[in-house]
């Protein structure tokens, strides 16, 4: 096993722990926005998509890179806001202002 | 071909962390109601470091087709995310979630393309990521577009199936496994392609016999998918980037599907593989071992339902999909705001599940303004029922179903409901007495205490609104 891979597991089983840590609690209310904020963030899978649409040679590789990154970026671009027009239903309440 | 402003792999990797960093800062923030808001906008911020640092990466030698995608991806984005109305939510991030995994699917097989012709060197952690990346990827981004389609309403929302549908997916994941196995020892690209049309086939399979209150812990599954495919394309590229990003959203994403699930008293097994309502759609009518002939509901006009609100001392509003699809919960506040002049106590009661998807109907209530105060949860609203006067349930239906409680034949038994029929009168604002989401009958409209309301959702909120200014 190379350390690259090795690193690149520690990461992940250290990630498994967080994502399942930090929404531990999380009230039913939340459970649309929360989806819909998460959904947003594996759009990072667009750092992918724009490192193989940078670097492709053949035709064929870049029509399946660039049709990746319209995805990822719809994904991101769609998700974040989406979760945002969610959440701001929520701003007015008299009660619940930090 | 180096670009200049090129920083170093390190230096990036740093700006990667700090990127992991906000993200987690994020989904915490995103979890607790009051922090919500700015816990998306962490994320945002986390995520457009890693995007704008990805950049600078020296792999990257051309920039017209990233700027392209990215412009075209945007518009996209922009315009839909602004466009959908609060009521088409779910399938919005449904929509969102299947391109994601689209994409994680479209690098493996880019990533493949590229590596194949030098056979036999790629180290079988790469080409093993690669793989399930292209697996998982195309599941969920064909799964996701059945889930779209069905509450689009572009195909039917009841479950779908087929005889041997459970023999014909299990043989379909283990043609899978094998075009998996020898694309990853052959290294020959007509076995990813078979891969990836064969997990396409397989994601629409599995989201096809779904249906009924089951679709948003599917949608939150396939997040998860998605999530794990992200993080696979990781490994493919050596990027934390990604393997932060998308682990968080697999283990995330997999324990907010199983608390989902568990609001609703189904184990993921269940949902996956239980055709929620298939049979009862097929023969209907048998509902607590009484049949549908024989059965009558009652009729109650506006002005008499208008009257019998005036005079209560409690009303509890338990708004379902129907109040949502009619855009009437403007409508239904000028209702509530009008009973509680008249010294009405007026609460609403929220299911877990009530709309499409859990935390939905909050969302539409809240746009109109109703007092965060007045929304009650299930578990808070259920004991206050026996002293309600008027259960006012406005287009919603499965969740006030007692079969739930009563029928052990009924395939929503054992799910948590509403319990209306407790109250001391239930009026019952519903199009016609066809059968809700779940495609079963609901015998509360057969109890008489119980008094239907017919129209739609909000044009009846509206007369009942007009009535009640003559009361």
């Amino acid at each position: 096993m190379t350390s690259i891979l090795l690193n690149s597991i520690t990461v992940f089983v250290l990630a498994v722990f967080i994502g399942i840590e930090i929404i531990s609690k999380v009230p039913a209310m939340l459970h649309t926005p929360l989806m819909s904020g998460t959904n947003a963030i594996h759009g990072i899978v667009l750092v992918g998509a724009m490192l193989i649409a940078g670097s492709a040679d053949s035709t064929l590789e870049q029509a399946l890179a660039f049709v990746a990154v319209v995805f990822a970026t719809i994904n991101v671009v769609g998700g974040f806001l989406v979760t945002d027009r969610m959440l701001e239903m929520f701003k007015r309440k008299p009660t619940e202002r930090e | 071909m180096i670009v200049p402003l090129a920083l170093s792999q390190t230096a990036i990797n740093v700006t990667y962390l700090v990127a992991g960093v906000c993200l987690i800062v994020g989904i915490r923030r995103l979890s607790a109601p009051r922090t919500a808001r700015s816990g998306n906008v962490v994320a945002a911020v986390g995520m457009a470091i890693a995007l704008v640092f990805t950049l600078v990466d020296s792999d990257i030698d051309s920039y017209w087709l990233i700027a392209a995608g990215v412009a075209a991806g945007t518009a996209i984005g922009a315009v839909s995310a602004r466009k959908v109305k609060m009521t088409a939510m779910p399938q919005m991030v449904a929509l969102f979630n299947g391109v994601g995994g689209g994409a994680a699917a479209l690098i493996a097989a880019a990533e493949y393309h590229r590596l194949a012709p030098f056979s036999g060197h790629l180290p079988g952690d790469a080409i093993g990521a690669m793989l399930f990346s292209a697996l998982i990827g195309s599941v969920s981004f064909s799964g996701s577009l059945i889930a779209f389609g069905k509450l689009q309403e572009l195909m039917p929302g009841r479950p779908i199936v087929f005889s041997g549908n459970q023999v014909v997916n299990g043989t379909l994941f283990g043609g899978l496994l094998v075009f998996g196995a020898v694309a990853g020892a052959t290294e020959a690209g007509v076995w990813i392609v078979l891969l990836l049309a064969g997990a396409l086939a397989f994601g629409s399979l599995l989201v096809l016999p779904i249906g009924g209150a089951d679709m948003p812990v599917v949608i939150s599954l396939l997040n998860a998918f998605t999530g794990l495919a992200a993080a696979s394309t990781g490994f493919v590229l050596d990027n934390t980037a990604l393997i932060i990003g998308g682990t968080l959203v697999g283990a995330s994403g997999t324990l907010l599907t199983i608390l989902m699930g568990r609001a609703m008293n189904r184990s993921l097994a269940n949902v996956l593989f239980g055709a929620f309502g298939a049979q009862v759609a097929a023969v209907p009518g048998v509902a607590g071992g009484l049949s549908t002939d024989g059965k009558t509901h009652r009729e109650i006009t506006a002005e008499d339902a208008a009257v019998m609100l005036a005079y209560a001392r409690k009303v509890v509003i338990v708004p379902g999909y129907g109040l949502a699809v009619a855009q009437a919960q403007h409508a239904v506040r000028e209702l509530a705001d009008m009973l509680e002049k008249r010294g009405v106590e007026v609460k609403y009661a929220i299911h877990p599940v009530a709309g499409r998807m859990p935390g939905h109907m909050n969302v539409l209530l809240a746009e109109a303004n109703v007092p965060y105060p007045q929304l009650k949860d299930m578990d808070e609203i259920n004991p206050e029922f026996p002293q309600t006067d008027v259960a006012l349930v406005i287009g919603a239906n499965d969740v006030t179903n007692p079969a739930a409680r009563s029928d052990a034949s009924s395939p929503i038994y054992g799910m948590p409901i509403l319990d209306v029929d407790h109250a001391a009168n239930v009026v019952v604002l519903k199009r016609s007495m066809a059968s809700g989401f779940a495609g079963i009958e609901n015998e509360l409209y057969y109890n008489p205490k119980t008094a239907m309301l017919f129209g739609d959702a909000k044009s009846s909120v509206e007369k009942l609104a007009a009535s009640l200014k003559q009361v």
